[in-house]
């Protein structure tokens, strides 16, 4: 099992924007989605999972409202901005840059 | 749009604590019971499920902390925290904080002042355009080195010179205003048309002197100072082309100069009037009166300059020997002629500034180590609780953040007062000539000046406690009783900085010492007259009544007389130039009866009435005093000083010698005796050869009056200045001064006493600082060292040997810091021979006296700990530790 702190640094604000992109939604269901979307590979914790939240949200790229969630209970969703959505295409360039060389290097051998 | 919608995210998280913080808390919880739930719908028990999510529960609060650091919260909440923390230390600690910011704020006041000054007079620009291409041009001759030009000299000048594009002069005038109430007098100065124009300033109002307007042939006019402006005629601008009259003559008022404009050389002057050459004086090439003042030209060099002039006045010298034989030229930048005076003063003291500020700040660093050495088990403890090393030392940041902000203000508000208390102490008169020092106040740039300092000091006050974190490993303050490297780390910087603080306030105090007696010498230099219960006053009166000689020499009967109808003056006196002034004023004279080759021997001339010498109390070496009978029906007389008889008559006697004017044929003059030497020039300057004149056989109508009381004379000086008055309202008196406030306030009694009561100041403060600092350390290592004392004398140490083990590193230091400073101060002496008068930098006196106080001084702050140290009770010392 792989745990999100093992992640190569900066690719769980990645999962992160590219779930919340989907639709908005609260931390527990950012980190089941990424689990699911996975095959159950990626287990984020809360632990890394909020200090992240509260950091793009410090950035700007992602808004936080409280809403009523499907338990019927307040939750804190979190919605995709503009330069959200624009650093998230920055980032997912970047990142399929990164894994297809990691890729070739590693098939090269 | 982004950044204000993180500013605002800011702001929140800053502002709406409390709702963040639940916000957080219960985003943090919903995640737990969610996790729960799911738990338990995937088929656990309630209690099953519990545990994971909360052993997770258990980082909560770090899981928080880390939210919080992400929101950028602790990093602003945190310096505020500091700050707070920092002033409740600070305050816990009164008698430091105090002393701390007490001696950064003395530093920063008196830095920020005398700074002031030295913007005013040395950094700002003079109100020119360019000044740094206008030339003060002078003649040379005799012992003149300053010499003005005469008239037809300057229309030479400015005829055949190559090296300005234009060359004016001008000259001071005393001027007697007639107004309706009378006649008042007036500083003013003669100008050439030129003048304005070659300074480059224009007239706010009205117009410049066209080109000209300064020949016989034209109106006279006169362009009106600011200050006269606005104090004489009430600002009005229906002034122009209004007529003054001036010394009985009409000038028609045509400009007004900026309120900025002053031009020291000629200050102070109200009325700026068209030269009109039209009396003798004015036309004789030999009549020496005018400072000239040109700009050089583009691409000519100040050396070249010096060159042109002094070929012309070669080519002048061949041309008229009779009145150019030695006259040379020379040049001297305007800004040096300008500030020259008061720059070495402003130079030293702003170096005496620096050096206490110096002393100060080092000081504070030095207490702020102490106190951070005393603060080690808190420090230890607060690292051991979880404080990053970092966080500690933005701790301290804070501490002397505080510590700066508070001395810096109280030091600028200090500045502020210290200035206006400066300005007033300055003489009126002076002040008058350096007009620039006039209204000084906090500007800019002493602004930018202090906030250099202030950031320095902060700096430095937040590096050094920090410096010492990091020196010292943070865990071995729990160590019990632990002092190892660290404290002798802190202990060898400490001991250096006290002996640099030492060092410089030996600088400071051998600097006060030579300026304290340059002046005592100065003011018991011998004057050659007694100046006590003497009154003065210079009176004109004008010259279509009293220009005359007959009409003079009546004036002068009857002023003698008014002067001796007041009761309680034994007699009274006239002359033409007051003693302790200067050493113009000259004449030439030549030698009958010896070989002549046109030689000048330009002297000092000085006419004086029959009670002169006598009432001025000065010592007639031989011959005789002259008599009111020596008057234009007898044959001419002339007593001489001492110091022309020594150079002219050398092992001769020249009562009965005859001299002459450079007239041709000679008309003899006789030498009916010999004066001490009287202090004619300013007091730090050598006595030149003088010749005195009988008043009747040289009769002028503007003179000084000198009265001899048994009463305090300064009560004389109403009744005196009425008579005159009364007797007729056109003469003005000016100057009502008695003899010894006249000295008081030369301009080289002034500077002395200034420059040395200043760097005393100075002195004095880096002294009690540098005690202070040595007595800190002493102290500290006394408290660092009582067990190893406690041990000491448990196994028999005497209390004198304790004494002396705490009074020898006393003593080291003070010996490093007196021998550094002894060995420093010669050099900075080098640096104050401009106003050091009849000592030596190397002053044996002055440094003997030195090293004594400061010994004596460091004795006692060593003497306190020492005793402290003696005093342990060796039982409890071992036990305590």
């Amino acid at each position: 099992m792989s745990k999100p702190t093992d992640l190569v640094q900066g690719t769980l604000d990645l999962l992160i924007l590219k779930v919340i992109g989907l639709e908005p939604m609260h931390g527990w269901a950012i980190a089941q989605r990424i689990r699911l979307m996975s095959g159950d590979v990626l287990q984020v914790g809360q632990g890394a999972l909020y200090p992240s939240l509260h950091k793009l949200e410090q950035n700007g790229w992602i808004t936080a409202e409280w809403a009523i969630s499907d338990n019927n209970r307040k939750a804190k969703y979190y919605t995709l901005t503009k330069a959200g959505r624009k650093a998230l295409e920055l980032e997912t360039g970047q990142w399929e840059r990164l894994s297809e060389a990691i890729t070739q290097v590693v098939r090269a051998v | 749009m982004r950044h204000w919608t993180k500013f605002q995210l800011r702001l929140r998280s800053l502002f709406s604590r409390t709702a963040v913080e639940n916000e957080l808390d219960e985003e943090l919880r919903y995640h737990v019971e969610r996790q729960i739930d799911e738990d338990i719908a995937r088929g656990m028990s309630p209690r099953e499920a519990r545990d994971p999510a909360l052993r997770e529960f258990g980082g909560y609060q770090q899981k928080k902390e880390e939210c919080r650091d992400m929101r950028g919260l602790n990093f602003m909440e945190n310096l505020l925290r500091d700050i707070a923390f920092a002033i409740r230390q600070l305050r816990k600690n009164l008698v430091f904080s105090c002393t701390a910011i007490f001696m950064l704020a003395l530093g920063i006041c008196a830095s920020v002042a005398i700074f002031v000054f030295v913007d005013a007079a040395l950094l700002k620009p003079l109100p020119y355009k360019n000044p740094s291409q206008l030339i003060g041009v002078f003649e040379t001759g005799g012992n003149c080195p300053h010499c003005p030009l005469s008239y037809p000299d300057y229309l030479d000048w400015k005829k055949d010179n190559k090296s300005f594009t234009s060359l004016d002069v001008f000259s001071h005038a005393g001027f007697t205003v007639t107004t309706r109430a009378g006649a008042v007098p007036a500083r003013g100065a003669r100008v050439s048309d030129g003048f304005f124009k070659t300074l480059g300033v224009h007239p706010i109002l009205g117009r410049d002197f066209y080109t000209g307007e300064d020949l016989p042939s034209a109106p006279r006019s006169a362009v009106l100072a600011y200050a006269t402006w606005q104090r004489r005629f009430g600002g009005k601008t229906g002034i122009l082309g209004q007529t003054v009259v001036l010394n009985g003559d009409p000038y028609t008022v045509i400009g007004v100069l900026p309120p900025e404009f002053h031009f020291e050389p000629a200050e102070p002057s109200e009325f700026w009037v068209s030269f009109h050459a039209t009396n003798e004086c004015d036309l004789r090439r030999s009549c020496h009166f005018l400072d000239g003042v040109g700009r050089l030209k583009t691409g000519v060099s100040f050396a070249t300059a010096v060159a042109d002039v002094k070929l012309i006045a070669s080519h002048l010298e061949a041309e008229y020997p009779g009145s150019n034989k030695e006259q040379g030229a020379t040049l001297v930048p305007l800004t040096d002629l300008i500030v020259g005076n008061v720059r070495p003063i402003l130079l030293v003291l702003l170096g005496g500034a620096g050096l206490l500020l110096m002393i100060a700040t080092v000081n504070v660093s030095s207490l702020l180590l102490v106190r951070s050495e005393s603060r080690r088990r808190e420090i230890s403890v607060r690292a051991a609780l979880g404080a990053g090393r970092t966080r500690l030392m933005r701790q301290f940041m804070a501490e002397g953040l505080v510590l700066v902000a508070l001395g810096s203000v109280l030091g600028l508000a200090g500045a502020s007062k210290l200035i206006r208390l400066l300005t007033a102490l300055i003489p009126a008169d002076l002040l008058a000539a350096v007009p620039f020092l006039n209204d000084l106040s906090l500007n800019a740039a002493a602004c930018v000046f202090a906030g250099v300092i202030v950031l320095l000091s902060a700096v430095l006050f937040s590096v050094t406690p920090a410096l010492r974190i990091s020196l010292s490993g943070i865990a071995m303050g729990m160590a019990e009783g632990g002092r190892g490297s660290a404290g002798i780390t802190w202990r060898s910087l400490g001991s250096k900085l006290v002996v640099l603080e030492l060092a410089t306030a030996v600088v400071l105090l051998v600097g006060a010492g030579l300026l304290g007696r340059s002046l005592a010498l100065l003011l018991r230099v011998d004057l050659g007259l007694q100046p006590d219960h003497l009154a003065t006053l210079y009176l004109t009166a004008p010259d279509a009544r009293y220009g005359k000689d007959p009409q003079s020499i009546a004036l002068e009967r009857d002023v003698v007389r008014l002067m001796q109808n007041i009761p309680g003056v034994s007699s009274v006196a006239l002359t033409t130039d007051i003693p302790v002034t200067h050493w113009g004023d000259t004449t030439w004279f030549r030698i009958i009866g010896r070989p002549w080759h046109g030689e000048h021997n330009d002297t000092p001339e000085r006419d004086v009435s029959s009670e002169y010498f006598r009432t001025l109390g000065a010592t007639l070496a031989k011959g005789r005093n002259f008599t009111e009978d020596d008057d234009k029906t007898k044959p001419e007389v002339v007593i001489v000083n001492q110091a022309l008889a020594n150079l002219y008559f050398p092992g001769q006697n020249p009562i009965g010698q005859h001299i002459s004017g450079l007239s041709d044929p000679p008309k003899p003059i006789e030498i009916i005796g010999v004066v001490a030497n009287i202090k004619e020039g300013p007091l730090d300057t050598a006595s030149q050869p003088v010749l005195y004149f009988p008043f009747n056989q040289r009769p002028s109508d503007g003179f000084y009056v000198l009265v001899k009381t048994q009463q305090v004379e300064a009560e004389l000086l109403p009744a005196m200045t009425s008579a005159v008055r009364q007797f007729d309202p056109d003469i003005v008196t000016i100057q009502q001064l008695s003899m010894a406030d006249r000295i008081d306030q030369s301009q080289s009694a002034w500077i002395h006493r200034s420059s040395a009561w200043m760097v005393g100041g100075f002195a004095g403060m880096a002294l009690l600082l540098s005690v202070i600092g040595l007595y800190g350390v002493i102290a500290y290592s006394v408290s660092q060292r009582t067990r190893e004392i406690g041990i000491r004398m448990a196994l028999g140490a005497q209390r004198e040997s304790v004494h002396r083990l705490v009074l020898r590193e006393a003593g080291v230091l003070t010996t490093f810091g007196i021998a550094i400073g002894l060995a420093c101060s010669l050099a900075v002496a080098k640096l104050l021979r401009d106003l050091l008068f009849g000592v030596q930098a190397w002053d044996v006196p002055t440094l003997a006296t030195v090293t004594i106080v400061l010994a004596i001084a460091a004795l006692v702050a060593g003497y306190v700990p020492a005793r402290r140290a003696a005093g342990v009770n060796p039982v409890e010392a071992l036990r305590t530790e």
